[in-house]
């Protein structure tokens, strides 16, 4: 490797020339920050300011600080490809959230900025992409259901191989059980063919795809890019490599027997919307001893809203009965079709499709049922009308009731039990299946990325997700199959995939210090991390999504990242001068999640909003990856305080890497015992949760908690550090 | 087959769609009930139009058409308006009541079923609306003394209007017609008919 030269280069412009002595910077930069090159420029940005870096660059400049805006801002101008950069946030972060008549620790907040970008420079290494990379243009689609050949048509489409395994001896899961399905498009009037056949024929003869069928995966292996999958099918064991894989293992319809309230498993015309597609199907709309239909009536939310059986709803059952009310009455207009709703929910333009049903004769009513009985040759479904606000009944040949999706989400990692099949059998240490989120759906951030797992180069599609209609898988499928080329194409250029894409770095252990405590192989909140037969932490880089929660984790510090590591965030707070203990400035450290907590730091600046000058912060990857040795480092050397900025952790969480957050705060409450033994009172570490919308609160945040620190006093620390 | 065997089946809305002016929009409510909170008359009644429909639903044939519920109904088209279904909830309450009336079936003593009757017959005599003897008829429904009462109280308004030349007090003997009065009541016995023939009354 080359020799480091380092610059630091200072703006003047956006005001900060005027609020700060940019001379006196300089001089920090060179004679502190230890800075080979120092240039001053009064528009860093400007065409000429970026020419004068490349310049520089060009003469064997490495390593460069750019003192000027936040890191967030003019990224495509200070775009250096090749060399490590740091950025001292001397305009968001310092001079428009510094109120004014504090001219003094204004500038000494953008000196201690100064040296905290130089002393990270110099620690920074360029990362150069991990190893284990490798290319392979073919995604494996777990399921040949609608959304597995969805995903699958799309990938090859799109140029990909594809190949899927089906568990059946035929494609077409439940979408090719269905006699018509609910219109995806305008006039949303009458129900329409599946195009199931289409599909099938599509898929058939499609040159980039390959079908198992009567095969179950026994075993998957590896990382994005170089997947192994071991398929177990009649012709026994095959070995298929893919880059990527689409899970599209679907659902299974909940089972009426556990419904015997409603006759479920009890009378033999009370069927589920299933049954319904059978009798449309073959066209025989008859009762079991074989009388004709007069009557129908649809029981919505059958086990669904229901703490006791599914306590979500299904989303699509709603139009699902529309739909097979209208079989009725194209069958025979005479037919009664009732429907019994609470809440009747048409996803999209389903609301058209319902008044086409009310034209077409369908009754709906708003009534919770309570029980279905006998009642001479047919049935009573007895119910409250909450309408009329009265027990009541109706009535009915055939009692349909709509249950819900349960999604085929194999292992339940968390909660293991009895009787689950494993859909993917990863041999991936944290379990053989993907995490589920809720109620058993594979998924992991509804709120911010719905297509992103917990294992990488994996995607879930369609109603293992979450619970849903046709159309939405179809472009569920189409998204997850994008996703899986994102994930494949980058792994093979060794990048991170989603939220960090393009990132080059990667953890590094160092192994000979490694205490095999298995805290990064059971904290990675991705699956990345296994362990080797000596229960030595294996690195699966393809699989990380460099979030940093092993670094933050490991207490014997031997993971880092080339440009983010123990050392850098540790020579950042170090070069902050920490003034006597009667100076009457304490110093507050803040770590703040790059994602959401620094960008409100941010925008507080924007809004012009103050805050005490007091603070230092330091942007961290993720809370997750905050190892507590800088929060000693801190308070050993003299801080006052530490406030952690992360994002919102527990149930709907807002953690770009879903546990990251949860586990610092995890982590954070055991931190009492290290302030104990440094004789510092608790309040000295805090923690907060911040969204990226908190400027406002942030700001008054900061004020409170130097306030809380002045009323506790300084820390008796100073000086030893 | 018991009584329950006629609820929730579509006989009544059937009924409801052929004879009721504006009844065929009947299956479309959604029940939002955006019409119940938005009538001025809400709390006054039995059933808000919401009800009328899922009753309609239900099939409470007997309930629906002896309700008083749409006779009182002021004309206000606030439900109209706010329908999101686009219902002409006002003309099917008129549409409802027109249609318990004919059956025969409307509340007995009903204010403003009475009053709606008595403005009819006096429309219809002449061609116009005689207002002194429409006010009289309206007093003295009650009986004399209650008349002498009702009248008394409204005396100086009485009297205002008389001296601006809104009431002409020889009006009461006979009172004027439309020019052509047979002419008139031909052409109300043929909207009659046509009526008839298209709601299927025999009567």
């Amino acid at each position: 490797m080359s020799e480091m030269k380092t610059a630091a280069y200072l703006c003047s412009g956006c005001g900060i020339g005027e609020k700060l002595d940019i001379a006196s910077l300089s001089k920090v930069a060179q004679r502190e920050g230890k800075m080979m090159l120092v240039k001053e420029h009064e528009f860093l940005c400007s065409a000429e300011g970026v020419g004068m870096i490349r310049a520089d660059i060009a003469e064997g400049v490495t390593h460069a600080a750019i003192a000027a805006c936040s890191r967030r801002a003019k990224t495509e101008a200070f775009d250096f490809p090749g060399t490590a950069l740091s950025r001292v946030n001397l305009r968001e972060g310092v001079i428009w959230v510094v109120a004014e008549g504090h001219e003094e620790i204004r500038q000494e907040m953008a000196e201690d900025y100064l040296r905290m970008g130089c002393a990270e420079l110099k620690k920074m290494k360029m990362p150069e992409g991990n190893p284990g990379r490798k290319l392979n243009r073919r995604i494996l689609v777990a399921g040949g259901g609608f959304s597995g050949l969805t995903a699958a048509l799309a990938a090859a489409d799109a140029g990909y191989e594809a190949v899927i395994v089906e568990k059946e001896d035929h494609l077409g899961g439940h979408a090719a059980k269905l006699a018509k399905r609910v219109p995806f498009r305008e006039p949303y009037r009458e129900p329409v063919d599946t195009g199931i056949d289409a599909l099938l024929e599509k898929v058939g003869a499609h040159p980039k795809i390959s079908v198992h069928l009567e095969s179950t995966i026994a075993e998957t292996s590896g990382a994005p890019g170089r997947f192994f999958v071991k398929i177990s099918g009649p012709a026994g064991e095959k070995i298929e490599e893919a880059g990527a894989i689409v899970q599209a293992s679907g659902f299974s319809g909940y089972d009426i027997a556990k419904l015997p309230h409603l006759g479920g498993g009890k009378y033999p015309d009370v069927v589920d919307q299933a049954g319904v597609e059978e009798m449309a199907k073959s066209g025989n709309f008859t009762k079991k001893d074989g009388r004709a239909i007069s009557s129908v009536a649809f029981v919505q939310c059958a086990g669904q809203r229901d703490p006791e059986h599914l306590p979500y709803c299904s989303g699509h059952c709603c139009a699902t009965s529309i739909k097979q009310a209208m079989y009725f009455k194209e069958a025979n207009p005479d037919t009664e079709t009732v429907v019994l709703f609470t809440d009747l929910r048409v996803p999209g333009m389903g609301e058209d499709f319902y008044r086409s049903a009310q034209e077409k004769g369908v009754i709906f009513a708003k009534g919770k049922v309570s029980s279905v009985s006998e009642a001479g040759n047919g049935l009573r479904v007895n119910f409250r009308d909450l309408i009329l606000d009265e027990e009541t009944s109706l009535d009915a040949d055939l009692v349909v009731l709509a249950t819900g999706q349960v999604p085929n989400s194999g292992v339940n990692i968390d909660l293991p039990e009895e009787g689950q099949v494993s859909v993917l059998n990863l041999n991936y240490r944290q379990g053989r299946d993907m995490p589920q989120l809720v109620h058993g759906f594979t998924d992991s951030h509804f709120i911010c990325f719905p297509y992103e797992t917990r294992r990488t180069g994996i995607y879930a599609a369609g109603p293992v997700r979450r619970p849903m209609d046709m159309m939405q898988a179809s472009v569920d499928a189409t998204g997850a199959t994008l996703k899986a080329i994102q994930a494949l194409e980058n792994a093979a250029l060794g990048r991170a995939a989603h939220p960090r894409s393009g990132d080059l770095s990667y953890p590094h252990v160092r192994l000979e210090g490694c205490t095999q405590c298995k805290r990064c192989t059971v904290e990675c909140p991705f699956g990345a991390i296994d362990e080797d037969e000596k229960r030595y932490p294996v690195f699966n880089e393809s699989r990380c999504r460099r979030c940093g929660t092993c670094m933050g984790a490991c207490p014997v510090r031997v993971i880092s990242f080339e440009n983010y590591s123990v050392d850098t965030v540790g020579a950042q707070l170090k070069a902050v001068e920490i003034p006597d203990e009667f100076s009457e400035k304490p110093r507050i450290l803040i770590l703040a999640c790059e994602n959401d907590a620094y960008p409100a730091l941010d925008m507080a600046g924007v809004q012009r909003l103050t805050y005490s000058a007091f603070v230092r912060a330091i942007p961290v990857r993720c809370l997750g990856s905050v190892n507590t040795i800088w929060i000693t480092d801190a308070l050993n050397s003299g801080y006052d305080g530490v406030m952690m900025m992360g994002c919102k952790h527990g149930e709907n969480y807002q953690c770009h890497f879903v546990k990251g957050s949860e586990l610092a705060n995890y982590r954070m409450s055991k931190i009492d015992d290290t302030l104990n033994q440094l004789g510092l009172e608790a309040e000295r570490v805090a923690t907060h949760e911040v969204a990226i919308t908190d400027s406002a609160r942030v700001a008054k945040m900061i004020d409170d908690y130097v306030a809380s620190i002045n009323e506790i006093g300084m820390s008796p620390m100073k000086g030893f550090g | 087959m018991s009584e329950s065997f006629e609820r929730y089946r579509s006989n009544f809305l059937r009924e409801v769609e052929e004879k009721v002016e504006e009844g065929e929009w009947v299956k479309m409510c959604m029940q939002c009930g955006v019409c119940a909170g938005s009538c001025p008359f809400g709390p006054h009644w039995e059933h808000s139009p919401q009800k009328i429909f899922m009753m309609i639903r239900a099939g409470k044939r007997e309930e629906v058409l002896s309700s008083d519920s749409m006779w009182m109904c002021t004309s206000c088209y606030n439900c109209i308006v706010r329908c999101p279904r686009k219902l002409p909830i006002t003309h099917i309450m008129h549409g409802l009541a027109n249609y318990s009336h004919r059956l025969g079936m409307a509340p007995k003593g009903q204010p403003t079923r009475q009053f709606a009757k008595l403005f009819w017959d006096n429309l219809v005599k002449k061609g116009r609306v005689n207002e002194l003897k429409l006010t009289m008829k309206h007093y003295f429904r009650n009986g004399f003394s209650a008349g002498i009462r009702e009248a008394m109280a409204m005396k100086e308004i009485g009297q205002g209007m008389m001296k601006a030349g809104r009431i002409n007090p020889m009006e009461f003997f006979g009172g004027h017609a439309v020019k052509d009065l047979s002419g008139f009541h031909a052409m109300l016995a043929k909207a009659r008919e046509i009526e008839d023939r298209k709601k299927g009354f025999s009567d």
